[in-house]
Formats: C-alpha cells, sequence, structure tokens
C-alpha cells in the first residue's frame, strides 16, 4: 500500500512546476521515435508469427467436416483484436520499453543526473517522466494496429500456402460476423496497458538507488510489476466492457 | 552569501549531522571539508535542497531556502551552479548540448546567442573541439570541465562542487581547483567545495569548515589550518609521513 501512494503521488508529481509546451514537444518526439519506431521491426515479426501459428493450431484442432473451414480465420481474427494484439503485444512491450525506461531512470538517478536537473530548478518527474507516458499513450495503440493487421496478414499467408484454406476463405471468415466493438475494445484496452506500463515502469526506475545491480533489480521490477498490472486491468477491462 | 543555522540530519537512528551552522562568502572559495563518512556531501545536498534537513535553516542572500515554497526554491535554485562529483553528464546528450542545456530550459536565448555563450564557458574552461563528442568519448578530467562549463553557463550567483577532484590525477586536480578559484574571483560567486583532498585545501581554501563525526569542530583558512590546535584537524591534516615531519619541522 506504501508503494501504491507513493506511485499515486508521483503521477501527481508529474503535472506541477512544468515546463514549457515546446520543450515537451521535442522530448515527445524523440520519445516516440525510440518508444514506437524502434518497436516496430520487433511488433511486426513477433505478430505475423503469431497470427501465422493461431491459424495453423487453430486449423489442427478443428477436425469435424460440419465446421466450414472460414472459422479457422474468424476465430484467428478474433483472439487477435481481442487478447493477442493489445495483451500479448502489451507483455512485449513491458519488457522492450518498459524495461529499458526503467533502466535508463535508474541509471540517471545512480549517476546524479536526475539531481543535476533537480538543482538546475527543474521537475525531473516531470521532464523526464511525462514525455515517456504521452508517447507511449500516443505510440501504442498505433503499434496495436499495425501488430493487428500483421497477424491477421501472417496468418493469411500461412492458411493459404499451406492449403488449411482457400484466401476466400480466409477473408469470408475475417468478414463473418465482424463486430466493431471489438476493435474499440482493443483500442481502448491498449491506451490503459500503455498508460500503465510506461508509468510504472517510469515509477521503478525513478526511485532507483544504489549501483549497476539496482538497476538491474528495478528493471525487472518494472516487467513483473508492469505485467501483472495489465493483466488485471485486462480482466476487469473485460468484466466493465464486455460482460 | 549562503547562511546556514543549525542544520541536523539523520538516517534512521544515526545522526548524520548535528546541528551545523556557518556561513559561505560571496566571492570566495568556501570548503567544507573532513574525511570520508562525516556528513560533508549530506550537508552540501541539504543546502543545495536535494535532502530536507531534519531541522534548521538555510538562507541564500537573506532568502529563506528552506521554509520557500516550490515556486521561490525553484527560482532560488536557477541561480545555482552544480558540479557533481562523477560529472552527472547526461548520456544522450553530446557536450555542447550538455552545456547548453541550462539555457534551453531556463531562458529565452536565440540559438547563435547560446552557442556563443557555450562556446565562451567551455573556451573559459580549457575545452576546445569537443563540443560534438559524446561524454562517453571524453576523459574524466574533461568529464569535470564541462560539467563546470554546464555549472557557469547560465551565470550562477552560487556554485556547488561536490568532490571535483575524485578520480583525477594530481595534475588535473590541481588545474580543476585553479579553474574552480579563477572563476570565483572572475565572476564573484558564493562558491562551495566539498572535498577531502588536502591539495584542494591548501591550494584554494580561503574559508574552511571542518565536519568530525557530523559536528562542526573547526572554522577558518588555509592560512590557520596547521595551527588549528584540533586534534581532529591535525590527524586529518597531517596524515601521512611526509606531512607530520613538515609540521614538525
Amino acid at each position: 500500500m506504501k508503494s501504491f501512494g507513493k506511485y499515486i503521488l508521483f503521477l501527481g508529481s508529474l503535472f506541477v512546476r512544468r515546463e514549457t509546451f515546446m520543450t515537451y514537444y521535442k522530448l515527445v518526439f524523440e520519445e516516440c521515435v525510440q518508444i514506437g519506431v524502434r518497436s516496430v521491426f520487433l511488433f511486426v515479426l513477433v505478430s505475423t508469427f503469431m497470427g501465422a501459428v493461431t491459424t495453423v493450431q487453430t486449423a489442427y484442432n478443428m477436425v469435424s467436416p460440419l465446421i466450414p473451414r472460414f472459422v479457422i480465420s474468424q476465430v484467428v481474427r478474433e483472439m487477435t483484436i481481442l487478447e493477442l494484439a493489445p495483451t500479448i503485444m502489451a507483455i512485449i512491450f513491458a519488457g522492450k520499453v518498459g524495461s529499458s525506461m526503467a533502466g535508463g531512470l535508474g541509471t540517471m538517478r545512480i549517476t546524479e543526473q536526475i539531481d543535476a536537473l533537480e538543482v538546475m530548478g527543474i521537475n525531473s518527474a516531470s521532464y523526464l517522466v511525462l514525455p515517456k507516458i504521452i508517447a507511449s499513450l500516443l505510440m501504442y495503440p498505433l503499434l496495436v494496429i499495425v501488430a493487428g493487421v500483421c497477424a491477421l496478414l501472417g496468418g493469411y499467408l500461412v492458411g493459404t500456402l499451406t492449403g488449411v484454406l482457400t484466401p476466400t476463405e480466409y477473408v469470408q471468415g475475417i468478414r463473418f460476423g465482424f463486430q466493431e466493438f471489438g476493435v474499440s475494445f482493443a483500442l481502448i484496452k491498449s491506451f490503459v496497458f500503455a498508460f500503465l506500463i510506461s508509468s510504472i515502469s517510469s515509477f521503478k526506475g525513478y526511485y532507483t538507488h544504489g549501483g549497476a545491480l539496482e538497476v538491474g533489480i528495478s528493471s525487472t521490477q518494472a516487467v513483473t510489476s508492469s505485467v501483472i498490472a495489465v493483466l488485471l486491468a485486462d480482466y476487469f477491462l473485460a468484466e466493465l466492457l464486455l460482460s | 552569501m549562503i547562511k546556514i543555522n543549525s542544520i541536523s540530519k539523520s538516517f534512521r537512528d544515526k545522526t548524520v549531522l548535528n546541528s551545523i551552522s556557518g556561513e559561505f562568502d560571496k566571492g570566495k572559495c568556501n570548503l567544507i571539508i573532513g574525511a570520508s563518512g562525516t556528513g560533508k556531501s549530506v550537508l552540501l545536498k541539504c543546502i543545495v535542497g536535494l535532502l530536507p534537513p531534519d531541522s534548521g535553516h538555510v538562507y541564500y542572500d537573506l532568502r529563506n531556502f528552506t521554509e520557500a515554497d516550490k515556486e521561490m526554491k525553484s527560482e532560488i535554485r536557477r541561480e545555482i551552479g552544480m558540479l557533481f562529483q562523477g560529472g552527472a553528464l547526461f548520456d544522450s546528450k553530446n557536450v555542447e548540448e550538455n552545456v547548453m542545456f541550462p539555457l534551453d530550459i531556463l531562458t529565452r536565448m536565440g540559438d547563435e546567442e547560446k552557442r556563443e555563450r557555450v562556446n565562451f564557458c567551455l573556451q573559459r574552461v580549457g575545452l576546445e573541439n569537443v563540443n560534438k563528442k559524446m561524454p562517453s568519448e571524453i576523459s574524466g578530467g574533461m568529464k569535470k570541465r564541462v560539467g563546470i562549463a554546464r555549472a557557469i553557463v547560465n551565470n550562477p550567483n552560487y556554485l556547488f562542487c561536490d568532490e571535483p577532484n575524485s578520480g583525477l590525477d594530481p595534475q588535473t586536480s590541481i588545474l580543476i581547483d585553479e579553474l574552480i578559484l579563477e572563476i570565483t574571483h572572475e565572476f564573484d560567486i558564493t562558491t562551495v567545495v566539498v572535498t577531502h583532498d588536502m591539495n584542494s585545501v591548501m591550494g584554494i581554501g580561503e574559508k574552511i569548515m571542518f565536519l568530525y563525526k557530523g559536528d562542526k569542530v573547526w572554522e577558518g583558512s588555509n592560512q590557520n589550518i596547521a595551527s588549528s590546535g584540533v586534534q581532529a584537524l591535525d590527524d586529518f591534516v597531517f596524515t601521512n609521513k611526509v606531512m607530520k615531519s613538515l609540521k614538525e619541522t
């Protein structure tokens, strides 16, 4: 509870004594490149394979001749939009971006770079962390969209090339019974997850004390805590928005 | 001038500073000296506000920093330049960007004006043609110089240096000391240096505060440090045989 209280106070501190809009504009832009653009390759790679594997495994489990084959791509679509793209990618996002945030801030703390900002009269939490959170909120939903598209393309390629189903069947399954709210739900989740991962990881990194060993511990804690928060939030959002 | 009044600080049960009072004069190199673990760096952090003291007050030219609101503290801090033990240069920025950083954040100078000021400060600390180098590409002594350049770039009224000689060879240490002393006189600023380096004490200690086990036990200058009559200070100053024999002669 003490840590939770400290986390809430930390979030509050991001919005006091802020710098100029232009300062944040530049920092957010830099963070967008760091967080978003540099994660595209990993997201495309993982999601394409995820879509491919989901297609193959769904096909493997659909043995009844009574079930039309387009159901395979329908299942892939639902899994991708509802869970794989926003949630599984969030875990990858926590591992890549969250640990990097915690490690970077932790190193800045132990090498007195954060103290240097404070001595200059700058709100270091706001200056360093707010751009990371804003950039995550901007970039993660885009990454989720990219991941969703790549997963569906990966499924299409593997499904059609291996003869599991025809291109027409795949597209039919993708379109069959499609509900737009699924996409909205995925985007809502992506905003929540982006906030949780970036804020928790920054919090862990910002309050690092000690040396290199503690920076490593902070990075690990950042990923662990972020993943737990994402899974809890995933459950509550599903209860809240789908039931 | 900076005045500290009855500063005390404890960490759990351990008292690190015990009611320290004193003044740091403008235009002078004021040293806080003492053995490792006597609370020098903690006192410095209390003065600049990185650690809140348990009791006592810090005054910057009669402005009560300890009880100031956030806006006032921020305003005073913008008059402060600080050189950290490891330089504390921002890893992601090159030398020029590091020195320019306070100007970017705290002033409305134009790009050309900022670049001129940065080049002036880098030249002042004896660095040229290193503007585009990253902190990882320069030596420890150069990092300290860049740190000093960054500390003075915004024309501070107060300069703080936390162990400016740590990790440097004796020759570079003396150069850094001389640079700090010159800058103090040239810009007429209040400089506070935390050190346990005896060369610094003898070279630039215009006003010295000696801490021992969290207490201030002596105050004076490098002119009278050898004749203080304080046993703890004598033990600190005349540590090795050469210094002891010098004292005896």
